[in-house]
């Protein structure tokens, strides 16, 4: 299932991204689909510093920056002017961080997609807060270190592809950059289909937070994904369930040997993520066999 | 003009429902609370009727709602909002991102008492809480003054591209029955035309809002805000005249209240107002010469025409149904700093009158007037009621 990006340029260089940063990979692919016919919302995050200082842009359309709690809500609210207005072709987005979206947004996500609010919604998943120098949010993964769980986090990451995939939205996928052409793929299905929310969680490993070599972006994310920790699935209306890429044979300890985050785990931990990432892999599998 | 004079018995918060729909917005972000969910619920009936052409959106709180309503007014359209209490409270932080995008949105805010403990009375401290948020701030005495004040709203505020709070109190105002003559729609359609801004977010023109500035961009924008508050001032009159033109009935930015001769002058904002108009009846009947002074437009503070009005009058009792704990009574505070340095500036009395939404009748106030032209004043807000 390959998929050409064009290059469109409505992503700049020159942007203020840390050197290898996937976010801001992920932006290009992101904004090179979705094209220039487009009003982008994005709340505090890295995006945010990566969309540049005034009156400099890093991204050639409309970008209003909101509130970390209202990036949905303030998305919902730029598409219902322009469907009043008779513009109903122009496509809105949310690109917010984990933490916009997992936590502190999530009140507005669930709102705007109980609502059918019709805008793309898509969060860069690094699994923590690290535009302000890596704490934990509740998308970061058992065990990991941040500077709020010194100790490791002792929870399990939030869900946030099923839960959003309970909401019955017309369209939910997991993506990340070491597969561009796949996280393409569904930005363009996100844009086509009309009409509710479309949500897509992009995994972006942070060079700083996750302490991976400034080149290991894609290659980590391909781990995440041969490993079975972040599988690349859609779901359509709540339901049908694709699989894109599952686990492929690699283990949990080869996915965290090269991330200082996970450097104090014990071979016994490692064994313990392992039972969980299998745990959520037999779980969703089902998922799609039942569609076959 | 020759249209024919339109009078509906209408709550304080139906006048506004009705003034909203003649407004013609496009979008409106809502979520319910009391007392307020009457305007929302008017709304939402007058759409589903097809007698309002907007999009109204059912939002999950009103953090989201002024969240959304900022966008779409960006976006380029008019948009309206109503809230209360500890709506506007949630919406606090979203208040001052609203007015630093310069997003003329027009919202309702019906006064009830913050908690806790829980209360659903009128007292004004919710809305003046937000003084400093950068909207403009019409408090309004009844429902003809909401619906009249509606329509000025959207004026002034897309004007000076500054947002605007129509506020009147719970009950007293919102719930209470009235006879409402509504503007009609050809008078609506003239005094108000589309709202259609050159900027706004849309990709033909590419331009962004809200990103990261330094330090004396900042300052730039701020004075900027400042401007426009000041130019707001004379908007809000020149709207208020033009709508008098129009229906023949005007409210002012401030009232003076037979003032004339007066040697004793009670301030005060919103439906106390109405009280403190009998008793100075009462009082002006028993040969006393005392006046009356409403503030109607709180933001931007109408600094010279308070310091005119006032200028001469030996007292002034300022009653306040509001409490800043630590300072007391608002307006008073207000009203002090207003008359700083004024040559010959009235002593002023501060009473804290009706917090918690107490009923302060004509005869209290008559009462507060008799005790206050004999004592000295205090620097300290005094409780009454
Ligand atoms: S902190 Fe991480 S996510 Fe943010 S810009 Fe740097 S590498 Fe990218």
């Amino acid at each position: 299932m390959s998929y050409k990006i064009e290059e469109q340029k409505v992503f700049n260089s020159g942007h203020s991204a840390c050197p290898g940063c996937s976010e801001a990979l992920a932006l290009r692919f992101i904004l090179n689909t979705l094209g220039s016919d487009t009003i982008a919302v994005v709340p505090p995050s890295c995006i945010a510093i990566i969309s540049g200082p005034q009156p400099l842009s890093s991204m050639r359309i409309p970008v209003y920056q909101t509130t970390l709690e209202a990036s949905a809500a303030s998305a919902a609210g730029i598409k219902r002017a322009l469907v009043s207005k008779g513009n109903h072709h122009t496509s809105v987005v949310a690109i917010a961080g984990d933490g916009g979206t997992y936590d502190i947004g999530f009140q507005a996500l669930s709102g705007a997609a109980e609502r059918g609010e019709d805008i793309i919604y898509i969060c860069l998943d690094n699994e923590g807060y690290m535009n302000t120098g890596s704490q934990k949010s509740s998308a970061t993964p058992s065990l990991a270190y941040t500077t709020s769980t010194p100790a490791g986090k002792l929870t399990p990451k939030k869900n946030v592809a099923e839960i959003m995939a309970a909401h019955k939205i017309p369209y939910m996928a997991t993506a990340t950059t070491g597969y561009p052409d796949d996280l393409a793929r569904k930005v363009a299905r996100a844009k086509e289909i009309k009409g509710g929310l479309r949500f897509i969680v992009v995994l972006t490993p942070c060079i700083d937070g996750w302490g991976i070599a400034d080149k290991a972006g894609p290659r980590t994310s391909r781990l995440a994904v041969e490993s079975g920790v972040f599988p690349l699935y859609e779901v359509e209306n709540g339901e049908n369930y694709t699989l894109n890429h599952g686990p492929s044979g690699i283990s949990v300890a080869d996915y965290v040997s090269g991330q200082k985050r996970f450097r104090h785990l014990s071979v016994g931990e490692v064994d313990l993520i392992q039972k969980e990432v299998d745990r959520n892999w037999e779980r969703l599998e089902v998922k799609f066999c039942s569609e076959a | 003009m020759s249209a024919a004079v339109n009078r509906l018995l209408l709550s304080g918060n139906h006048a506004v429902s009705y003034a909203v729909k003649l407004a013609r917005p496009n979008v409106i972000p809502v979520y319910p609370i009391t007392p307020q969910t009457p305007i929302l619920e008017r709304i939402t009936e007058f759409q589903s009727d097809g007698e309002l052409a907007a999009e109204v959106i059912t939002m999950e709180s009103e953090h989201s709602a002024m969240a959304a309503a900022i966008t779409a007014s960006l976006t380029g359209v008019r948009v309206f909002t109503a809230t209360a209490s500890q709506g506007l409270l949630l919406m606090h932080e979203m208040l001052h991102y609203a007015a630093g995008a310069r997003a003329p949105i027009v919202m309702a805010n019906v006064n009830r008492t913050l908690g806790s403990p829980w209360g659903f009375w009128p007292d004004q401290t919710d809305s003046l809480a937000q003084r400093d948020c950068g909207w403009i701030q019409y408090y309004c005495e009844n429902g003809q003054e909401s619906h009249d004040t509606t329509l000025q709203a959207f004026r002034v505020a897309e004007e000076v591209l500054l947002p605007a709070m129509v506020i009147h109190e719970a009950f007293y105002v919102s719930h209470a029955m009235e006879a409402i003559e509504l503007v009609s729609q050809e008078q609506v359609d003239r005094y108000l035309p589309p709202f259609d801004p050159p900027h706004r977010l849309d990709p033909r023109i590419g331009e962004s809002w809200g990103n990261t500035v330094s330090q004396i961009m900042f300052q730039n924008h701020r004075r900027d805000m400042s401007e426009a508050m000041d130019r707001a001032l004379e908007a809000a009159k020149l709207a208020d005249r033009q709508l008098q033109r129009l229906v023949g009935r005007g409210h002012g930015i401030m009232e003076r209240y037979r003032c004339e001769g007066a040697e004793f002058v009670i301030a005060t904002m919103g439906s106390m107002t109405g009280t403190a108009r009998d008793a100075v009846d009462e009082l002006r009947e028993e040969g006393l010469p005392v006046g009356l002074l409403k503030i109607k437009l709180f933001r931007p503070f109408p600094l010279e025409d308070v310091r005119e009005a006032l200028a001469g009058i030996p007292k002034v009792m300022v009653l306040d149904r509001n409490f800043s704990p630590g300072l007391g009574g608002i307006l008073f505070q207000e009203l002090k700093a207003a008359l700083y340095g004024m040559d010959g500036a009235p002593q002023i009395h501060g009473y804290l009158a009706g917090v918690g939404g107490t009923n302060i009748s004509p005869a209290a106030i008559k009462e507060m007037v008799c005790s206050a032209m004999t004592e000295k004043p205090t620097a300290n807000s005094v409780w009454k009621g």
